[in-house]
């Protein structure tokens, strides 16, 4: 604003002049422009995201594919070629027993690391996607309802509160140890932990979702498109699907990043501790903790699991940055 | 704010119920069987018998009325037994003998009182895991100070990517990753936690230095990720204010600015965060002390998972829950306390 009135009014006709201008305009300037182009184009810019991304379809593909390229069989014994060691070792030592038959070396039962490290990728993404879809779906469903429900909104909250104050860790542990002889009786070992581990981290890990789903709802609920669709009696349930969920998508993929990378901690996190998939099934977190008693010999047994864990990790951590800026309309443009 | 504080307080009694209600029931649908360890010459209605001495063949609402009881008010009275008779600091006043060998929570292991044995453990947890949050802290607060005074500077970006991989390595990984290094290449740390090492002279104050280091800095490393995002954020956030331009245009230096006016804003929401942090360090304190064996309480919830302990692992699950709860409750409270904009009447 301005010292005088009067150049208050100037300022405002000129306003007018070029808004008039612009209506007068036969086509738009530029063609119009998809949101989901703008967060595109926002995305490519956060190098460390596109990096990310990139490792995590990178190691997704591997590990879907890995079985039909390196065809040996990950739970296979070969105990003469036991112990071996990965193929970079002859560099520097040209006595270790290496070999081309097993790239980066076999473990103390002769098993092969690398078709273990697919196998074992293999259980942990797919435990990490199974547990984040899960938690999305509950924290999405109670935070749609208790922000779109009033009455219900108390007693939900109070739920989430009370879940986040229950200790994740040791519940988890008490559940998968106590609970597991029967899934496994039920659904045979490694399907029986399979949904034991996902339901467990699926169902303790919904509550920030849920509350930041709630948040949006509550703001969106509000707004003149709802009460448009809700005059031409719309049903609840189609408000829902076709106007409120489409608008809290971006929070939720956001915490579905952050969901899969917690899950897939949390999954190698059991395994460490020996309370995951059985034994002769690999995984990152269990392939990590057998190689901790004789890591002095043989690195790279503790190097390769934890690396494939933490590198997979921090592309999804990264990729949900970038999403978060991408998807943010006040930095999407700048 | 007093009503406030009493009120959460009052509120948080049915929390800690509810939840300890949850896990009994939890513990209750479990399988396994606290006899199973008793050799099969044992006929079965001796073995009945025993189950009746470890109060199994009760309905599980009365035995989980009976562990309220011996937790909430039989153990209290142990307790201010103890302070009234051997503690320094109430132990003049005269002996109050409210405990008269009533049954205790007894573990299924040891046969000795679950309290008993948690005490034992709780001050190796204390020590690894109280001293790696300080550390975690006192690192986490000047890089984060520092990278938000200086924004995208090369100093933030090195900070941001070290949070980033701080937030993606578990402590799994970095634990044996610091053993191999530092233990068995360099020999510098031990890389077992010496739990009956007791502090002397100056050597043994060296070697009890030596043999934390380690461990605490795996769980800093995770403190620090966290903190230091929060304090940048927090710091960023006030460093637009008008009232930091009105602190320079009066001609106060930048280190007074920055010290004194943005950072006691910024500590506010930092401070109830470090409070929330608490109880979530000593769960992952459980993979910590598991690596280096510290025989701390995490280490004891795993080994009585593991042995079927049932007294045991529902007394320490609630001991962990009792922790998230008065956390959050400090939290709130002195987020109150601290901004005064905030008014919870």
């Amino acid at each position: 604003m301005t010292d005088s009135p009067q150049d208050d009014v100037i300022l405002a006709e000129a306003e007018n002049a070029a808004a008039l201008g612009a209506l007068r305009d036969k086509v738009p300037s530029a063609p119009p422009r998809s949101k989901w182009r703008d967060v595109w184009e926002q995305f490519r810019k956060h190098k460390g995201a596109m990096i990310g991304a990139f490792f995590l379809i990178f190691i997704t593909l591997g590990v879907l594919a890995g079985p039909w390229l390196w065809t040996l069989d990950p739970q296979k014994l070969d105990i003469r070629a036991k112990d071996m060691r990965p193929i970079y070792t002859a560099i520097w030592d040209s006595a270790a027993k290496t070999g081309w038959a097993h790239p980066l070396g076999t473990d103390q039962l002769g098993r092969d690391n690398l078709a273990q490290l697919i196998a074992g990728g293999r259980a942990s993404m797919a435990v990490g996607w199974a547990a984040m879809v899960l938690s999305l779906v509950i924290g999405t469903g109670v935070g749609v309802i208790s922000g779109f429900f009033k009455k219900l909104d108390g007693p939900l909250m109070r739920l989430t509160d009370l879940f986040l104050s229950l200790p994740i860790l040791p519940l988890l542990l008490v559940a998968v140890t106590l609970f597991r002889q029967p899934l496994r009786a039920n659904f045979g070992p490694e399907g029986g932990m399979f949904i034991l581990i996902v339901t467990v981290v699926g169902i303790t890990s919904w509550m920030p979702t849920a509350r930041i789903v709630r948040g949006d709802v509550l703001a969106i609920k509000e707004r003149e498109f709802v009460l448009a669709a809700r005059s031409i009696g719309t049903q609840p349930f189609k408000i829902i699907t076709r106007h409120l969920l489409p608008n809290v998508l971006s929070p939720i993929m956001v915490s579905a990043t952050l969901g899969l990378a917690t899950a897939i901690i949390t999954e190698s996190a059991l395994s460490f501790l020996g309370v995951g998939f059985p034994s002769d099934f690999p995984t990152w977190g269990k392939m990590l903790a057998d190689a901790v008693a004789r890591m002095e010999d043989f690195p790279e047994r503790v190097m390769l699991p934890g690396i494939a864990i933490s590198l997979t990790v921090l592309g999804v951590n990264y990729l949900g940055d970038g999403l978060r800026d991408a998807l943010d309309p006040r930095i999407r443009g700048r | 704010m007093l009503t406030f504080a009493v009120r959460r307080l009052v509120l948080s009694i049915p929390t800690l119920l509810f939840i300890s209600f949850v896990i009994f029931m939890l513990l209750q649908l479990a399988p396994g069987d606290p006899m199973a360890q008793v050799p099969l010459t044992v006929p079965p209605d001796v073995k009945e018998k025993m189950r009746q001495a470890l109060g199994l063949g009760e309905p599980p609402l009365v035995q989980y009325w009976k562990w309220l009881v011996q937790v909430f008010w039989i153990e209290p009275k142990i307790f201010i037994d103890w302070l009234t008779r051997d503690s320094w600091l109430l132990g003049w006043l005269p002996d109050t003998h409210l405990y008269n060998g009533e049954l205790r929570v007894i573990s299924w292991q040891t046969r000795s009182p679950v309290m008993d044995i948690v005490l034992q453990r709780i001050p190796q947890t204390l020590w690894v895991v109280g001293m790696s949050y300080v550390v975690g802290v006192l690192i986490a607060l000047p890089i984060g100070i520092y990278s938000a005074y200086r924004q995208y500077s090369v100093f933030d970006q090195a900070g941001t990517f070290i949070t980033m991989i701080g937030f993606s390595i578990p402590p799994f990984f970095t634990g044996p990753l610091l053993i191999v290094v530092f233990s068995v290449y360099l020999g510098w740390f031990p890389s077992i936690y010496d739990t009956t090492h007791v502090v002397r002279d100056w050597a043994s104050f060296k070697f009890q230095l030596s043999q934390m280091i380690m461990p605490v800095m795996v769980l800093a490393l995770q403190t620090t990720a966290q903190l230091s995002r929060y304090m940048r954020a927090s710091m960023l956030d006030n460093l637009n204010q008008d009232y930091v331009r009105t602190a320079r245009a009066k001609g106060l230096s930048e280190a007074v600015v920055v010290m004194v006016h943005v950072l006691r804003n910024s500590m506010i929401p930092v401070v109830t965060v470090i409070a929330l942090g608490v109880p979530a360090i000593f769960g992952g304190a459980i993979i910590t002390e598991n690596v280096f064996k510290v025989n701390g309480i995490g280490q004891l919830l795993i080994t009585a998972l593991f042995a079927n302990d049932l007294p045991m692992v529902m007394t320490l699950t609630f001991i962990f829950a009792f922790l998230i709860v008065l956390f959050n409750l400090i939290a709130d409270i002195l987020y109150g306390l601290l901004d005064t904009r905030i008014r919870y009447d």
